[in-house]
């Protein structure tokens, strides 16, 4: 059998997907981004809160809505990232992600897969200044 | 034939020309609903594309070498058997482009940005195609003509009081899609295209989702300008046709300038060739042209009007199994009612991509998307459907292999 199929759907994921960690908002975020996966309709906003130090991520939160993927992705990054610094944050790249997942990710569905992971970049860029886009897209 | 029944396609029979669909996936055959999209090749179009490049290969018009002669006579006729399938009165009608997507801006550029200006009204719907729909959209705004959307309900039908309401003496151009490929409507063009000429206005028929499965005749429909693509019937990638009346084609700016499309050139100036070929500037489609012209023959040889039913039925058949269940949501017209060989439909709890992603484990090919129709997509209030469509050898199995399938994406996510 090819990637992809029921193969990627194995228990953690699925366990995320149905039950999803830190899902909502949180009350004061440092700060929060929305983005989106044009193509397949997913969309991911995220929270997150700063330690004092500006750098130590303290919480996360997220609210979504698309395949089980893309939120099954987000919910176990929600995870991941807290007690991270955000220069850890930024260095992520698609292959932490897949790593996360623990399963291999068919080339059509690596978008999904990242867009947790991108929302929460942009978010970080745009909150010290680096960055300007309102909405960050897979596309691009 | 082997068949009893003269008025039912021999599926065995033609699923004998496709080799393609005993390929296998993880020990499953292939179930490919993905019709709509595109369609498989048979052997003797395949044949067709091949003979072409052993025997005929030149380049037309110019060469007065036998083999370009050949080419070019093939590359002609093509043109008559392709205006003999729609109904045109000859080759003069008949451009052949890329796709469906090329001929409605060939349209919209030679016709659309030339003509149309503010105070001037393009009338769409709310179910086009982005091929369409983005493309007036666009014409829309370089020319500052109003582009209006004829309203479609709930399940899937046009607002034909809407569509009179809308078409005034200020329309220049009504465009609209014959067969819808999210919905599977199909539209009443031939009443749209009355309306339309009440008020001088053009009509543009998409019919990507309609010649490919049922008689078009545009002498019927009165279409002014119709639009389809080769790989969705039976033909290659790469070629698709513009009808257009005469009257217009000889009227209307080229859309594209090059070789081929002239008459006389100086450096000062240039004149234009005979219909059709001022509509196709360079190298035409020569091997894609002459294939569509076999694909013609291959569907009439079954009859258009049986692909029609088959269509239907399959359709029905997939609208009655995914009624049995009360989590799965369909879109278009209500079972009984005629539709073109497609069903997009909705599962709770099961993301189409997620849903797709299982099916072909089962080897069941189908779409998940939006299908080029966001806007609509976006009315309907979800972001993706999936989508299965069928062709002329497609079966009640196939259909059964699907819904069976889609028990183990409920035990995944729901
Ligand atoms: C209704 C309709 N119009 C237009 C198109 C565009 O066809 P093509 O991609 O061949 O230009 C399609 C195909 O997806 C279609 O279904």
């Amino acid at each position: 059998m090819g990637i992809g199929g029921s193969d990627m759907y194995r228990q953690q994921i699925l366990d995320h997907y149905k039950n999803p960690r830190n899902y909502g908002e949180l009350e004061d975020p440092t700060f929060t981004h929305v983005g989106e996966n044009p193509v397949c309709g997913d969309t991911i906003r995220m929270d997150v809160v700063l330690a004092d130090d500006e750098d130590t991520i303290e919480r996360v939160a997220f609210r979504g809505d698309g395949c089980a993927i893309s939120q099954a992705s987000a919910s176990m990054l929600s995870e991941e990232l807290a007690g991270m610094t955000v220069e850890e944050l930024r260095e992520m790249d698609r292959d932490d992600i897949i790593d996360m997942l623990g399963v291999e990710i068919s080339a059509m569905r690596v978008k999904c897969a990242v867009l947790a992971e991108k929302v929460a970049q942009d978010g970080a860029e745009i909150y010290f200044g680096e960055k300007d886009v309102d909405k960050t897209t897979t596309e691009d | 034939m082997a068949t009893t029944e003269p008025d039912i396609l021999d599926v065995e029979r033609i699923r004998d020309d496709f080799p393609i669909l005993d390929r296998e996936f993880s020990g499953n055959r292939v179930a490919y609903l993905d019709n709509a999209a595109t369609t498989q090749t048979p052997e003797p179009v395949v044949e067709t594309i091949a003979g072409y490049y052993r025997t005929t290969n030149a380049n037309v018009h110019r060469g007065l070498h036998q083999l370009s002669q050949e080419a070019s006579v093939a590359y002609e006729e093509a043109h008559d058997r392709v205006a003999e399938f729609i109904g045109a009165d000859g080759r003069e009608e008949v451009v052949f482009t890329k796709n469906t997507t090329e001929s409605e801006n060939l349209v919209a550029y030679a016709y659309g940005l030339t003509e149309l200006g503010p105070g001037d009204e393009i009338v769409t719907t709310e179910m086009e195609h982005h091929s369409s729909l983005v493309t007036w959209q666009q014409i829309g705004k370089r020319t500052g003509a109003d582009v209006k959307y004829i309203r479609a309900d709930d399940e899937g039908h046009l607002d034909m009081d809407h569509a009179r309401e809308l078409i005034t003496d200020d329309t220049e151009m009504v465009s609209v899609v014959h067969v819808s490929n999210t919905f599977g409507t199909v539209n009443p063009v031939g009443t749209l295209a009355d309306i339309a000429h009440d008020h001088d206005a053009y009509i543009f028929v998409d019919g990507a989702q309609s010649v490919p499965n049922r008689p078009v005749d545009v002498t019927d429909i009165d279409a002014d300008f119709l639009a389809f693509s080769g790989h969705k019937m039976c033909g290659p990638t790469g070629i698709g046709v513009l009808y257009g009346k005469r009257h217009i084609l000889e009227e209307m700016e080229p859309f594209l300038y090059g070789g081929e499309m002239i008459k006389r050139v100086t450096y000062e100036d240039a004149t234009w060739n005979e219909l059709p070929w001022k509509y196709e500037a360079g190298t035409p489609v020569i091997c894609q042209g002459i294939a569509l012209a076999e694909a013609c023959d291959y569907l009439d040889d079954i009859g258009m009007e049986k692909i029609r039913r088959h269509e239907d039925e399959l359709a029905q058949y997939t609208l009655e199994r995914l009624g049995e269940f009360d989590d799965i949501e369909t879109f278009g017209p209500p079972a009984g009612e005629e539709r073109g060989g497609l069903v997009a439909f909705d599962i709770d709890g099961v993301h189409a991509h997620d849903l797709s992603e299982i099916l072909n484990d089962y080897a069941v090919a189908v779409r998940a998307g939006h299908h080029c129709t966001q806007p609509l997509h976006e009315k309907l209030g979800v972001a993706a459907t999936t989508r299965a469509s069928f062709y002329i050898y497609n079966t009640e199995d196939e259909i059964d292999r699907l819904v069976d399938a889609l028990d183990d994406a409920r035990a995944l996510f729901q």
